[in-house]
This record gives structure tokens, sequence and C-alpha cells, in this order.
């Protein structure tokens, strides 16, 4: 009875997938057409800008409203208690990863605060580590193949899953695969743990998606970039070294260049230059 | 002799006190600027009502009147627009400056709506007495996720200490801004560049007024 359940509702998944995905084809063909090629980190920037836009119907459409509604119906104490119970099944490998890095005080740390929460923060709804001083971290194979050495390669965006890399990408295929959450039995259940997680998740976004949206010119290209900026930091788990990327000697010329700036613009006759016309300095 | 020399001392202290008063608000440690700052404007944002009912308006002249003098707008504009700036005419700098200063304003706003429920963790300085340029890091503590690191990017200036750049997680504020700003300006120049500005926050405001008037 369970089964066939099971089985119709799949049907009518994959039914209504069927759309989605013939879109993202369309998509995609449209994209490879305007590809015209422009910042080398982003070889594949038509595909990527056509993803995205897929994306962003489909958050528009579904995914905001669903993610908005989350939020108004269910009080603060309750997401509190949905997200900690996600971030606490991932520190297990977060732990792992923090191992693979060479951290193994940080792994310590993330399996210390797994059982501290999941035996006293009952299965992981109260976050009692961050409490007691062990700090959450954030860790996944994409950060520790970058702390290998491996460079991001190819900015990539993907269908639902949104910014990405060819590394990150890789990383994301371990993520998933070893994900107890996606691993657990009955697919029922697994299915209402993985749409909880991914809604908790975008309604924790909704915030940022508004500055995002206020904050961009062009949002495709703001979110990549801050999307490989947040990773390279992630990487160096927030220290990343400046003498290594290209923004150091960016960074020293444009230092250079306020100075030179400010000889024409004086700081105090800032404010009289922004409110006085054009004309009038 | 006793009585003069107590006078001398009296009038010397006073004229140092004089002349301290204002090097003291601009010598002001950066670390403890920024946690004095940060803890008012956020005390002011919980505790005021019409900030509370959502008006965008007062949050905006809030952090015009606290934060934005601790800015260097001019060298976060030059650092965005990089390259080009050497290009932009004085008077062009002034409109960029000005359109770049309103959007970060608005974004400002935004971002501050957002952390008001969270606990700040003001790190404690990594520099020299003598460094005159310095990041202050700030991390916002969250439930069930890793602290949010804010960093401030700081020089010493004439004035006192002044922001010239704010890495949010990593994502430098200005860096973020360089690859749109130069797009703008291959594709139309740096009057295009203004144009674009100008226009989203023309739109932004529009925004803001229909949201108000819809209360």
């Amino acid at each position: 009875m369970t089964s066939a359940n099971d089985r119709t509702a799949g049907t009518g998944w994959r039914a209504g997938l069927r759309p989605l995905v013939l879109a993202a084809l369309i998509a995609l063909c449209a994209g490879c057409a305007t590809n015209g090629g422009g910042d080398p980190r982003d070889p594949a920037e038509g595909f990527n800008r056509a993803m995205y836009a897929f994306n962003e119907g489909f958050d528009r459409a579904i995914g905001k409203p669903v993610a908005t509604a989350y939020r108004d119906v269910l009080p603060d104490p309750v997401r509190d208690v949905v997200r900690n119970f996600f971030a606490n099944i991932a520190d297990l490998f977060i732990g792992v990863n923090n191992l693979l890095q060479g951290k193994p005080l940080d792994a310590a740390t993330d399996w210390t605060r797994f059982a501290i929460n999941t035996l006293l923060g009952v299965f992981g709804i109260f976050d009692f580590a961050s409490e007691m001083g062990l700090e959450k971290h954030d860790e996944d194979f994409g950060q520790t193949f970058g702390r290998w050495g491996l460079p991001d390669g190819a900015y990539l965006v993907w269908p639902f899953v949104g910014s990405s890399s060819v590394r990150d990408t890789a990383g994301l295929i371990l993520d998933f695969n070893l994900d107890p959450v996606v691993a657990h039995r009955p697919k029922g259940v697994r299915s209402f743990m993985v749409v909880t997680r991914a809604l908790g998740k975008r309604a924790d976004l909704l915030d940022a998606g508004r500055i995002l949206e206020e904050a961009a010119l062009d949002k495709y290209v703001f979110q990549r970039d801050a999307y490989l900026q947040r990773r390279r930091n992630q990487v160096y788990d927030g220290a990343p070294p400046r003498a290594e990327s290209e923004a150091p000697r960016e960074v020293s010329a444009q230092r250079g260049v306020p100075h030179s700036a400010l000889r024409l613009i004086e700081e105090p006759a800032f404010h009289d230059a922004a409110t006085a016309s054009p004309h009038g300095g | 002799m006793l009585p003069l020399i107590a006078r001398v001392a009296a009038v010397a202290a006073l004229a140092a006190c004089c002349l301290a008063a204002p090097a003291l608000a601009n010598d002001m440690a950066p670390d403890l600027l920024v946690k004095n700052v940060t803890l008012e404007v956020m005390d002011i944002i919980r505790s005021d009502k019409d900030i509370q009912a959502g008006e965008r308006k007062k949050v905006i002249s809030l952090i015009e009147a606290k934060v934005l003098p601790h800015f260097n707008f001019n060298a976060m504009t030059a650092g965005a627009v990089a390259r080009h700036w050497e290009k932009a005419t004085p008077e062009q700098r002034a409109r960029l400056i000005e359109e770049f200063r309103t959007l970060l304003v608005r974004t400002y706003a935004s971002s501050i709506a957002a952390y008001k429920d969270q606990k700040f963790d003001f790190r404690p300085l990594r520099a020299k007495p003598t460094d005159t340029d310095l990041t202050v890091t700030v991390r916002v503590m969250q439930s069930g996720a890793q602290p949010v690191q804010l960093e401030y990017d700081m020089e010493k200036r004439p004035g006192g200490w002044k922001v010239w750049d704010v890495r949010v997680a990593g994502i430098s504020l200005v860096a973020n801004y360089r690859t749109e700003f130069d797009n703008q300006v291959r594709e139309a120049g740096i009057e295009g560049l203004i144009k674009t500005l100008r226009t989203k926050n023309q739109s932004l405001e529009r925004a803001t007024v229909a949201g108000a008037e819809r209360k």
C-alpha cells in the first residue's frame, strides 16, 4: 500500500518535473547560443546565465513564496529547532572534512558538538554546544579539495543548486552521496526532510535575497563574484592569504587611487559636492 | 610661589584638556569606534518605535548621522571604479561618489534590519599601535550556523579612522562592485555607469515611498 502510494507520488513528482527539465534544456541551448565570452573565471557564462534565469523563475514561482510562508507561519524558536536539527547532522561530515584538511582539533570539536547536541540537545534541536563555547564550523568537500590545492575551475550554475564551480561540483557530488539525510529511509521521510531542510535554508536567505536585489546592478555578476569571494574565504577558514590572489594587486592599486582622488575632491567638500548640482563645483 | 605654580599647572591642564578633547574623538581606537557605533545604532534600531514599524527613511537618516562620518566614500568609490577612476573627471567622480553612497546606505539599512536580533562578538584588535591601516573584525553570532564575520578595513586619516572597505563573510563590498562597474563602463562609459546607478537609486527610492504609502 505504502509502496504503491510512493510509486504514484513518485510518478506525479516526476511528471511535475518534466516541464522543468524541458525548460532547463531549452534554456541551456539558448544559453550556449548567446555565450559571449568575457570574464576568464566564467567561460560558460551563456549557459550559467540561462541556468540562473531558470533558477530565478523557479524561485519566484515556488521557492520564495513557500519560504516566505514557512517563515511567516512558524515562530522563530520552531525554525531554530529545524535549523539546529539539520546543522547537528551536518556536523558529522564537517568533522570528517576538517580531519581531511589536517585539522584534527577542529574535527574533535565538531564531533564533540555532535555528541553534546544529540544527547543533551535532544537529537540536535538545541545547540547547547555553541553556548558552551564549542563553535560551529562550516566545511564541505569542495572546501577540502580547495585546501588540497585544487583551484575553483570554471564558475558554474546548476538548476536548483545555484552557484558552483567545477571543483565545488565535484565536492557537491560527494557531499550529496554521503549526506545522512539523503541516505535516510523510508523515502517518504527522506523527501520530507530534504524539502524541509531546503525550505529552512531558503527562508534563512530571504533577507539576503532582498539585500542582493537592492544592492546589485547585475544580479548574476554580483552573485557570481560574491560566491567566488566567499568560497575562497571558506577554503582558508576566514583568513585567505592576500598575496596569492588577484585582489591585492588591485587593492594596492586601488589604495593608491583614493589619495590622488582625495586631492581632487577634498573630504570636507565632498558633502557639498554630493548635494550641489553637477556644475556647481 | 606655590599658588602661581598651581595656577600655571591648572591653566596648562585646562589647555591640555581643551586640546585633547577633539583629538580624543579623532584618535579613538578603531576597534572601539566600530564597537561604539555598532552598539549605539543597534540600540536605537531596537528601541525606536518608528523603525520597528518599518520606517526605512528613519533608518537611512540614522545611518547618515551615525555611520557615514566614519566611511571614506571617496576611497570606496575609487576602489570600485578601479582602473576607470583615472579617466573620470572630478565632476564625474563627485557624481559617482554620491550615487554609490546612496546605494550603499540603502543596502546598509537593509542589512542592519536583518541583523537586529543577533549578538555581536567584537574581536580584539590585532595591530601595532603605530599601524595606520588595519582591519577591525566583528562576528555576528547565530544559532545553528557558523558566525558571520564582518571585517572593516580602516585607514587612519586626519579626521580619524575611516572605513574604506567592508567584508561580509569574506565578500569585499568594493571588490564585488568592481566587475559590475567595469562591465557598465565598458558598455556605456563612465556616464553610462552613473546613469545606471542613478536609475537604480531612483527605483529603490520609489519602492521605499510605495512601501511607506502601503502602510
